[in-house]
This record gives structure tokens, sequence and C-alpha cells, in this order.
């Protein structure tokens, strides 16, 4: 692989970017690329709308993803899919989050939140969806969805399943292991 | 073969400080440099300390420089303003164990109050400046740092952005090598900066500036090991039709964008390698400058008489990227989807924050809040709509006192001051000893949460715990209150609504300065569990909205009035509840 490939976290502040951006992280220096990776701490953390980006190949130079770039883009609520989806190269593929969160501004009413999201997504870019909250219930553990997404994108990724199961025990708290591997089980094999 | 890590920026400056073999490091926290010393902690053979503002923490640095061991202090852009009067004069005594502070930028203002560049005060105060473009860099240039402080006796400042500061980048790492602590011994001349002793130290640091700018055109990135050789300005001659001088992280946009392109890359930016430009300069067609921020590198290559482009073609505004540099330079149509037009996400203050509480009676009894810098500035926005003001750290009670002797003491009986427990210890303390000795009436209220919360949760003077872990006694606030001779201190629990609208009324009508202090801890540290969880009761609900004032993102309204409680964002703090007058929230246990 020559060319450096580029992924997009996009979602809400507190919803674990961050973690995911780790385990990322951890797989590409496990398979030998050079790894740059950027995100956001502070102020945005605090709910508002949050952008890591994840760059490995031969030689990184800069450590953002521009817009028209990404190669995957994984969003963990729909919203912020739509808000950063124009980051997507033409042939890159989007993973959404099916889920909503209602930013202040459509609460106090100041703003809309948007019908039909992925279906008008899909129109233009390639796109994969999967209701991570509600698979991650069924886990017994609300908090894993975000690795549910993660193995769903995993698939559009060039590592293997034992690859990718060996660095979320490596980089999750030891006593959820189990619990995180079964979660992006679920996403990459379902 | 040498250990490889994946490394914050910041992770990687802490790394450098141990290898270099630093003993102290002293700061207050500031996004994006807080988690510089959050890993200097990790290294048991640095002490580190987190000081009550950024002018303390320097003169810590500056202390045990003096005595003879390599120190620093980190900061985040505006805490370098505080930090400035150190600074200024300790430029004149210079170092006697390494000095180095490091500053970080925050250009798009991801979580500052301004954009300001930290190089052009660094030349005011006549600071070198180192600048890495990657973590790899911000290790090697911390050493580097630490010699040329010593060699030229001199504090540095490593100036990074937020960019750099939270990217993640592969590091090799080295031992650290600790040098034999410098002989102290009593040198008034240097060390005593009274106007005899700095007038001669002021044709000191003119000449130290001019040698090092003569240095600059040669220097190496490290002394020893695998980068001795490497020019710390380096020149990449490529094609020549195009020439970039830049630095830092616009470096890598420059590679992104244009990998062909001859580069001038400077790892010190001031004072400038002028012999290096002018060459550079002469060899190539035409010459951009890429700078984030302000045209300081510009400026002065302009001012030796050199043909540039510089901000003209590129804002003073904001974060730079290579898609600038493609449309700008190359005249590139880049094809770009339009950004979808969607409802913005600001943040917001958590679910079971106290401050909400404590906003949601403010607001009710209608009262303008001065505000400070903290979590609690997010109550400006709708729909609490309750902080009018937000300057810097500790301007809340000082600019009430200021509205008080302009318009008289009828004007602020609709106003406060509010301030968290560690903007409080930070400089919030001076404004209210003036308060005090001034004679104002004003009614402050400090938020107190128990740490520092916008930054992550640190430790400060008031928590009984200091950066390294030790339990120490803690600084009452109460008592500092009282100590000042305030007489009228009350602290209240900031779920207590009924209780704080009483108190607010009573303190905002007396004709002297009080104090209400607010406490409860920050719902996001480990040890904070509500009980409950609240739910709504569809059949009780009369769909007036009051539940919905204080904006709590875990509620929101149905299509018919109703409201739903998102189970797993709601904290169970029970404002929503409180604020109900059907009785339709109730808790349940979790």
């Amino acid at each position: 692989m020559t060319e450096t490939k580029n992924i997009m976290i996009v979602g809400v502040g507190g919803q674990g970017t961050l973690l995911t951006s780790r385990i990322l992280g951890g797989i590409m220096i496990k398979g030998g690329y050079d790894v740059k990776l950027s995100e956001v701490h502070g102020m945005s953390q605090r709910g508002g709308s949050v952008v890591t980006y994840v760059r490995y190949g031969e030689k990184v130079a800069e450590p953002i993803v521009e817009e028209g770039q990404a190669d995957v883009l994984i969003a963990f609520e729909r919203l912020e899919a739509l808000r950063y989806a124009h980051f997507l190269k033409p042939d890159g593929v989007l993973i959404v989050n099916d889920h909503r969160m209602d930013p202040i501004t459509v609460v106090t009413g100041a703003a809309e939140y948007p019908e039909n999201i992925i279906e008008n997504l899909s129109k233009t870019y390639k796109v994969y969806s999967i209701n991570a909250a509600e698979e991650a219930l069924k886990l017994g553990n609300s908090r894993v969805f975000n690795n549910i997404v993660l193995g769903l994108a995993a698939k559009y990724m060039d590592f293997t399943k034992e690859e990718w199961l060996e660095v979320i025990a490596a980089t999750v708290p030891p006593k959820t292991i189990e619990i995180n591997q079964k979660a992006f089980l679920v996403g990459y094999e379902g | 073969m040498a250990e490889k890590k994946v490394m914050l920026g910041n992770e990687a400056i802490a790394r450098g400080a141990y290898e270099a073999g630093v003993k102290v490091s002293a700061a207050y926290p500031g996004t994006p440099s807080t988690e510089i010393s959050e890993n200097v902690v990790k290294y048991p053979e640095i002490y580190c300390e987190w000081s009550p503002n950024e002018k303390v923490a320097m003169e810590v640095a500056i202390g045990a420089s003096i005595s003879g061991v390599r120190s620093m202090a980190s900061m985040k852009h505006v805490g370098f303003n505080v930090a400035a009067d150190p600074m200024y004069t300790v430029s004149y005594i210079g170092a006697n164990g390494g000095l180095v502070a490091i500053v970080a930028d925050d250009p798009g203002m991801y979580s500052s109050q301004n954009e300001q560049d930290t190089r052009q005060i660094c030349r005011a105060a006549q600071v070198p400046v180192l600048e890495p473009s990657d973590s790899q860099e911000a290790k090697d240039f911390m050493k580097l740092a630490f010699d040329l402080s010593e060699e030229y006796d001199t504090p540095i400042v490593l100036r990074t952005t937020t960019r750099l500061a939270h990217s993640q980048g592969v590091v090799t790492l080295e031992d650290r090598v600790v040098p034999e602590d410098k002989a102290y011994e009593r040198n008034i001349a240097k060390n005593v900066m009274m106007p005899g002793n700095a007038i001669k130290r002021h044709i000191f640091v003119e000449d130290r500036l001019n040698r090092m700018a003569k240095d600059a055109c040669t220097l190496k990135v490290a002394k020893t090991g695998a980068s001795k050789d490497i020019p710390l300005n380096r020149v990449e001659m490529n094609d020549t039709k195009i020439g970039f001088i830049t630095s830092g992280i616009p470096y890598t946009y420059v590679k992104e964008a244009c990998p062909n392109a001859s580069v001038l890359k400077l790892g010190l930016v001031h004072p400038l390698p002028k012999d290096l430009i002018l060459d550079f300069a002469s060899k190539v067609d035409k010459l951009y400058i890429f700078e984030e921020l302000e045209p300081v590198i510009e400026e002065q290559v302009r001012a030796w008489g050199i043909e540039c482009v510089g901000k003209e073609a590129f804002t003073v505004q904001g974060e730079y990227s290579a898609n600038m540099i493609r449309e700008v330079v190359l005249e590139q149509d880049l094809h770009l989807n339009e950004p979808a037009q969607v409802a913005g996400r600001p943040p917001l203050l958590c679910p079971g924050c106290p401050h909400r509480s404590v906003y949601s009676v403010l607001k009710k009894l209608k009262i303008h809040a001065a505000g400070d810098i903290g979590c609690y500035t997010l109550g400006a926005v709708a729909p609490l709509s309750v902080v009018d003001t937000t300057i810097c750290m500790g301007a809340s009670i000082s600019s009430l006192h200021g509205m008080e002797k302009a318009k008289g003491k009828e004007y602020i009986k609709n106003w406060v001051a509010v301030i968290g427990d560690s903007t409080f210890m930070h400089t919030g303390v001076n404004s209210l000893m003036n308060m005090v000795y001034n004679q104002g009436t004003g009614t402050v209220i400090i938020l107190d949460n128990s740490t520092t919360g916008m930054t992550g949760h640190q430790d400060h003077a008031a928590t009984g715990k200091t950066l390294m872990g030790q339990t120490v006694p803690a600084i009452n606030i109460y008592q500092l209150c009282k100590a000042i001779g305030i007489e009228h201190v009350t602290e209240i629990n900031a779920f207590d609504i009924d209780g704080l609208e009483k108190l607010i009324k009573e303190e905002v009508a007396r004709e002297a300065v009080s104090v209400i202090i607010t406490k409860s801890p920050c719902v996001l540290l480990k040890e904070v569990h509500f009980p409950n969880v609240c739910k709504p009761l569809s059949d009780k609900c009369k769909k007036c909205g009051k539940c919905l004032q204080p904006g709590c993102p875990a509620l929101t309204k149905n299509v018919d009035g109703t409201i739903t409680i998102d189970q797993t964002m709601c904290n169970g703090c029970g404002l929503c509840k409180q604020m109900c007058p059907f009785d339709a929230i109730e808790e349940v246990a979790r």
C-alpha cells in the first residue's frame, strides 16, 4: 500500500469517539504503518459535535483528513453523518449508527432535525447503517455500541478479524474485553 | 531496536522532558496544554505540580532553574499572558538549569476565548521560540530546548498548537539522561533585576538574540544521537518554481499538497536565520510564507526586502489545510461536495451538571451574570441565557465591581458574578479582595464543583489533592472569604433551588459584599453517583414545558407536547423533577 488511507470518526462529545480512535491507532501500528491521529479535546467534548481523524500509510504527512479525502467515515449519530458526509471521497464508505441525538438547537426549536437522513445520503454515498444502541442492549451493555459500529466499519478496512480482536483486548479495560469483542463481532459478522 | 510508541503531541513533550532530565514541572491546566502535566506525572523522577495560575507556575520553574536544575512550565496561550510578567524579566536573568515554557496556541479557537499568537509575545520578550511539526519533533525539540537554554543563558519557549498537541504520531523512545545540577552561585548582577543590573542585562539580551540569529543557520536538531546531523532550520530543495517558508503543523500541509516543492522548514521561529532565508528566497521563483495566525515570519522576511506571498493569500484566522494550498497556490478546482446545511451542535452543560441548577434560578429571577472561564461559560447560550460577559480568568468579580463603580449600587442589584472554584483560586480571589477593599456591594457566586471541570478534572489548592496524588489539607474557600473580611458568606447545595432562590434575593439586595458558595461536585467525577434516574409520568404531564427550561440534553419534547428522558444520558440530579409543578416526573432506582 503506497497511498495513505483516511478514516474519520464523528459523533457527539461523550460518545466515546476517543476509544474508537485508540483501537484504530493500535491496529495500524500493529500493521507496521506510519500513523497519525488527530482528535479534539476540551470544550466540544461537552456534548458538542466532535471529529477524529486517523491516517495510515507508508509515510503520513498531515494529521487531518480534508474535505473530499475520507475513505471511511464512521458516524456515531445520524445528524453528524450528514454534517461531515462531504469529507468522503466519491468512492468512500459511510458507516452510520442509526441513532438520533437532538442538539440543543433542535430542543429549543431554533432548528429542525432533518428526516430521512440515511435514505438521502444513500443517493450520493455508499452507506451502511446499523442501530447499534438496540444491538448493544441485546448484549446487555448499552455502552459498547461504538464497538458494534467499529465492527461494521472494519469490514471495509484491510485487517483480519483476529487482528481486530487482539487490539480490542489490548485497548479496553481488562474486565470489558469479552463484551467489547462480542460487540465488535455483531457489527463485523452481522 | 529502539522502542516506538504512538504518542499524543503533549505526551511526547512530557517524554522529551523526561529524557532531557527535567526535575521540576509546574502548570495550570488549559486546553490544549493540559495533557503535558498529566503525562509528566507518570514519570516519578520529575516533581510536578498544578500551581494556582500560570504566573506562579512560571515562577516555580524559574526558581528551580536558578537553583541549577532543568525545569519547565506549561500553559495555554492565554495563560502565557498571566505568566508574561515573570517571562519578560527572566528573559534578562536567563537560565542556570535549563528553563523551558511550553505554550499552546489555539488556531480556530476550539476551546479558547481568543486566537492570539504566542510568537508575538516571545518576540516582544526577546525569548527564542522552537516549533515542532509532529510528535517526534515535539520530543526532540524539548530536549534541544534545554540544551539551548543552558548554552545561550536564556529561557526558551516551545510553541505548539491544538493540532499538534492533540495529534498522535509515532515516536522513538530514548533513555533519560540527567545532567549534573548546575552549581548555584550568588550573582546579583544576573539574578536581581533592579535598574542598574537590568540595564546591563538588556545589553546581554540583545547580543544573545543576535548571536542566536546567526547560529540559527547552522543549529542542529540534537547535540548527539540520531538527529545530530539534521538541521533545525532545514532546506528541502526540490522544484524551484515554488518555495515555501513554513513551520509547525502547516509544514505537514505543505508536504501533503506539494511534495515536490522546495521548502525551508523552520524549527526555530524566533530569531530567524537571515542568511538562510535570503539564500533560499534567491533560489525559488515564487516564495510563499505559510504560517497560521499572525504574519510573524512574513513581516520579518518583508523587512529584509524579500518579495513573498503571505497573508494577502492566507487568512490570519483559524487552522490551515492542504486543500488551502491546492486551491490558492496550485489553483486546482477540487470539485468538493457542498457541506449540508444542518442544525449546529454546540457544546453544552452535561446532564446532571450543578451549574444548570444555579443558572435556572438566576434565569427565573432575571438576574444577569458577569461570567468567567470554565464549563459555566456555557450558561451564556439559550435556553439558559444567564451569562452576559466572559473575558478572562477572574474577570467576573472585578468587572462586576467596575459596573458598580460606574453606575452605582442600584445598577448591580440584578447582577451577580459567577466563577468556578478553580478559577477563583487562579485569580478570582484577588478581585474579591479588591471588592472588599474598595467597598463594593456585589454578590459573588462561587460555583464550587470541587475540580477544574472543562479541562477534564484537575485538582487545585481547594480540592485537597495534588497532581502527584498526595492528600493535603484543602484550602477552605468559605474560611478564605471570611478571612478577607466578608461577613456574608453562605454555602448551599447547588440543587436546593428553593433555598438558592431565597438566598440570592437576599444577597443581591444587601448593601455589602456577599459570597454564595454553591457546592455540588462535577457530575462527571468518578465518585459522584446520584442513586436514581428521572422518568416522566405522561398521564400527569400538563405539557407546560417548565422541565425543558434548564436545557438538559437528556430531555426532549415529544410531538404531543409531553417529554422523553433519555435513560442512558440522565444522571439523576432531579432538577427537572424539581422544576415540574405537577409531579409528572419521578425518580426511580437505576
